[in-house]
């Protein structure tokens, strides 16, 4: 068969949008299958006390009766303060870095700064584990802080806003870097002090995707489950405020991978619900990041 | 005559702002050469020459705001009311020499309002009383209370172009300042917006000394009462406009105002 050139590139044109296409179905096949899978496993379990309850005891219908489904209770308000003092000490200082690397880093120190926060955000995540471990450990040996705190919820709070700070900082950095220049110099021109105009004024131009960054950043530690297997390693309790932040907690990360390896149908019907509860906890998190972009001004802010 | 009876002689026009011997670079780039000049309270001084010879960097020197550039600095005396600007913290500089620039440049996060109290909430100022009247005042000065107090918690990126700008001077006289700089305040804006800016420079001369970057010569003699004109960073030929137009002393000022450059 002999076709025209313009045929032949009508041809070519149509292949490789099929191409195309056929490669974007593939690289969606993992998403819609994590989505579907833990859709349909997860929701079996999923009721109103899933929510309320501890986690239940093991148990194989097999050799035992009465087996609970129990919940994740403990398991949220573990990942819950796990954010809340991630985030407690990663979004000041992120910020205040991205803060810095925008609006006073232009010179060599700057430079290895920057370095340094994108060296640190591909470190694995299991080598800031042990790095906090150890950190907790050496000061406890100093006698600096109680023993008990290298194995709890705090190290490994500690451990999440190790990997949290490098993003936050970068985004903001990014995010203030898009301000542009002329609404710097309106505000120095008005006679306003640099650090009053950069944090007054640059920041809040910038603030939607400074947000959004931070919430990026919190989803990222939201799912992070290599430093809790070291750090703060599950707990069948709930969190006891009056016993202080050096127990260990459970947690939706630490949960799945403790119930998932075991042979218990009861944990690993869990560790399915919980898996659908971490996925809509995650999507909802970067929903927010999304809808932070979208500034009180539409499109007239800097995003 | 005064009510005894003897001759007053005018007071000579006062300086506002002495430049002396002002030299500014980008890095090792000399831009502005060792230039001295005097502008007058209470009238409007036009700086012309073709794009490029350094005005923008001469009259951001007069703010300090030349120097927040990384590598560009300044040297000389510019003495503000005999006060050299050089030996004075630059933040209260600012505060006494207002700028607006060639593109209006409003708060894109602030409501109308809010970017014309913006000067003064940063600086310190929480009576909400007092900044109402400064907003309120500033804005007629400007000549847009009555387009804008219908809304004035709309965004100021809202404007129109032309509105926007005189939301910047607004901006800038809400701080009191006594000199008014303006980077090329209208070349951004069409001509109905632009007549209503020079109708308001005319209005500002009676409170500030205005300096205005213009390289639109029928605007530089529509408004100013002198004018400079500059030429690689030099100071070619500075007089009462008038003059400057009509018998200018140098050459290259006459072939440049009769378009033969630039
Ligand atoms: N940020 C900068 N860095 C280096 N050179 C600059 C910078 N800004 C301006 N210049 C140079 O300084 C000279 C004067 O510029 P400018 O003051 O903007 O002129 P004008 O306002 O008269 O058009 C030009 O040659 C320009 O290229
Ligand atoms: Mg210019």
């Amino acid at each position: 068969m002999k076709f025209d050139r313009d045929t032949r590139r009508k041809l070519f044109s149509h292949v490789v949008s099929v191409a195309c296409l056929l490669c974007v179905g593939i690289a969606i096949i993992p998403l819609g299958s994590i989505l579907y899978e833990s859709v349909l496993k997860g929701i079996v379990v999923i009721n109103w006390s899933f929510f309320t309850e501890n986690q239940p005891l093991p148990c194989n219908p097999q050799f035992q009766s009465g087996c609970q489904f129990g919940g994740i209770f403990n398991s949220i308000e573990g990942t819950l303060l796990l954010i809340g003092i991630s985030a407690a000490i990663a979004l000041p200082l992120g910020i205040l870095g991205g803060i810095y690397l925008s609006e006073f880093g232009r010179h060599r120190f700057g430079d290895s700064l920057r370095f340094f926060a994108d060296v640190l955000t591909g470190v694995p995540s299991i080598v800031v584990g042990i790095v906090v471990f150890s950190l907790f450990f050496l000061l406890a040996q100093q006698g600096l802080i109680p023993t008990n705190y290298t194995l709890s919820v705090l190290s490994a709070g500690v451990a999440l806003s190790f990997i949290m700070i490098p993003i936050v900082a970068r985004t903001c950095e990014e995010a203030l870097a898009l301000v542009p220049n002329s609404t710097r110099e309106a505000a120095l021109a008005l006679g306003v002090p640099k650090w009053k105009a950069v944090t007054s004024i640059v920041l809040s131009t910038g603030r939607s995707a400074v947000m959004t960054g931070a919430l990026l950043a919190i989803a990222r530690a939201t799912g992070e489950t290599a430093p809790l297997i070291i750090l703060d390693a599950g707990s069948q309790f709930s969190f006891q405020p009056s016993a202080g932040l050096h127990q260990p907690t459970s947690s939706l990360p630490f949960s799945i991978y403790n119930w998932v390896q075991s042979a218990y149908p009861n944990w690993i019907a869990d560790a399915w619900g919980a898996t659908l509860v971490l996925v809509v906890l995650m999507l909802g998190i970067s929903v927010a990041a999304r809808l932070a972009l979208r500034n009180k001004y539409g499109e007239g802010g800097v995003v | 005559m005064d009510e005894s009876g003897t001759l007053v002689a005018s007071p000579p026009r006062s300086a506002k702002l002495q430049v002396e011997g002002l030299s500014a670079y980008y890095g090792s780039k000399q831009v502005i050469q060792d230039l001295s000049i005097d502008f007058d309270d209470k009238s409007v001084t036009a700086i012309i020459g073709p794009s490029g010879c350094g005005k923008s960097t001469f009259i951001r020197c007069l703010n300090r705001i030349h120097e927040t550039v990384p590598r560009a600095r300044a040297t000389g005396r510019v003495l503000l009311d005999g006060e050299d600007v050089y030996t004075i913290d630059p933040v209260r500089v600012r505060r006494r020499v207002g700028m607006v620039f060639q593109k209006p440049n409003p708060f894109p996060t602030m409501s109308i309002y809010g970017n014309v109290a913006s000067g003064l909430r940063l600086n310190g100022v929480r009576k909400p009383a007092l900044v109402q009247e400064r907003v309120i005042r500033s804005l007629k000065q400007a000549a847009m209370w009555d387009e804008v107090k219908e809304h004035l918690d709309a965004p100021g990126v809202s404007l129109s172009g032309g509105q926007q700008q005189r939301l910047c001077i607004a901006r800038a006289l809400a701080v009191e300042p006594e000199v008014l700089l303006m980077d090329e305040p209208c070349s951004a804006l069409d001509p109905i917006a632009t007549s209503k800016i020079e109708d308001l420079i005319f209005d500002l001369k009676r409170d500030y000394a205005v300096i205005i970057v213009t390289h639109n010569m029928q605007q530089a003699a529509r408004v100013a009462d002198k004018t400079a004109f500059l030429y690689l960073g030099k100071l070619i030929e500075y007089g009462d406009t008038k003059e400057i137009f009509e018998r200018p002393k140098v050459k290259l000022t006459e072939s440049y105002i009769t378009g033969r450059f630039g």
